[in-house]
């Protein structure tokens, strides 16, 4: 169970991985970090004392500005690099209205779900500790991974292939060379968790 | 881009607003996925197998398609389902869009 995911012994359909005390404190801090950017989106100002009037306000029309950000929450009706008309802009800004509060929500909720459950472990005397997923866990889990390798692949600008291929052969003195290597280890993790999840 | 692209994408943008001003409601609309270099072709078939309930091998041939022709219709039907489907998609973080198909 050395730095991926197999499928759990104890837990049916479940997913276990052993984690040691750095890849514990990686991961607990790149999804907090994530958290950070989700952040709760547009508000207006007196819904800081209603959590529930998120829901039932409109959302922002204009897509975010952080490049990863504007991953996370593409337009729904321009193709990437396509030119954008005045009606798919209008019918972006009505989608993002009614469906980015719900998204970024979710993705919260994701984000939150991972942090307690690396929280609830009991780590052992070397700080490391042996984490299970339960299907439905996991399924949360394999969204938080892909949203941290997306804000990751971004801050990276791993945008086409030729980069992606660049990025992995960086020198260890380059300076996105400690990025890369979470950028990678996390996509192992998702790999092998999506493997558990497969039939 | 060479010079020739430049009439068609006037073409094309001339097509897309006339189609959205007058909205034909027999013509239906497609969910398309996009290529991205982020996302794993294993999550990719996974994401095709656990939302659209397709096979293996049909959630595979999507992805490939994907992955080498750049973007694949995954689903089709009403405007409104295909809101749906591509809210299901930014969820999962695969990036779609939707249009009516021509």
């Amino acid at each position: 169970m050395a730095g991926h995911f197999e499928p759990s012994t104890s837990v049916p359909g479940g997913a276990a991985i052993a984690l040691d005390e750095i890849e514990l404190s990686i991961l607990r801090s790149l999804t907090v970090q994530l958290l950070e950017l989700i952040g709760p989106g547009e508000q207006p100002a007196d819904a800081a004392d209603d959590p529930l009037a998120e829901l039932f306000t409109d959302g922002p029309t204009e897509p975010p500005s952080d490049p990863a950000l504007a991953r996370l929450f593409p337009d729904a009706y321009s193709a990437p690099g396509e030119r954008e008309d005045r009606a798919a802009r209008e019918a972006s800004a009505e989608f993002r209205r009614y469906t980015e509060n719900e998204l970024r929500t979710r993705k919260r909720e994701d984000g939150l779900a991972v942090v307690h459950a690396l929280d609830a472990l009991r780590p052992d005397g070397s700080g490391a500790a042996v984490l299970t997923l339960a299907p439905e866990e996991s399924r949360r889990w394999l969204g938080t991974l892909n949203d941290l390798r997306l804000t990751l692949g971004s801050r990276l600008d791993v945008g086409d292939e030729d980069t992606a291929d660049e990025l992995y052969r960086l020198p260890d003195e380059d300076p996105r060379k400690p990025l890369v290597m979470a950028y990678l280890w996390l996509g192992g993790l998702q790999e092998t968790l999506v493997e558990t999840l497969l039939p | 881009m060479g010079p020739v692209t430049v009439p068609l994408e006037i073409e094309q943008t001339e097509e897309q607003e006339a189609a959205a001003a007058v909205p034909e409601p027999d013509v239906p609309w497609v969910t398309v996925v996009h290529n991205d270099p982020v996302n794993l072709m294993s999550y990719v078939t996974y994401v095709f197998q656990a939302y659209f309930g397709y096979s293996k091998d049909k959630a595979h041939q999507l992805m490939l398609d994907v992955h080498h022709k750049g973007r694949a219709i995954v689903s089709s039907g009403s405007r409104e389902e295909m809101e749906r489907d591509v809210q299901a998609m930014h969820g999962y973080g695969l990036w779609a869009t939707l249009q009516q198909e021509r």
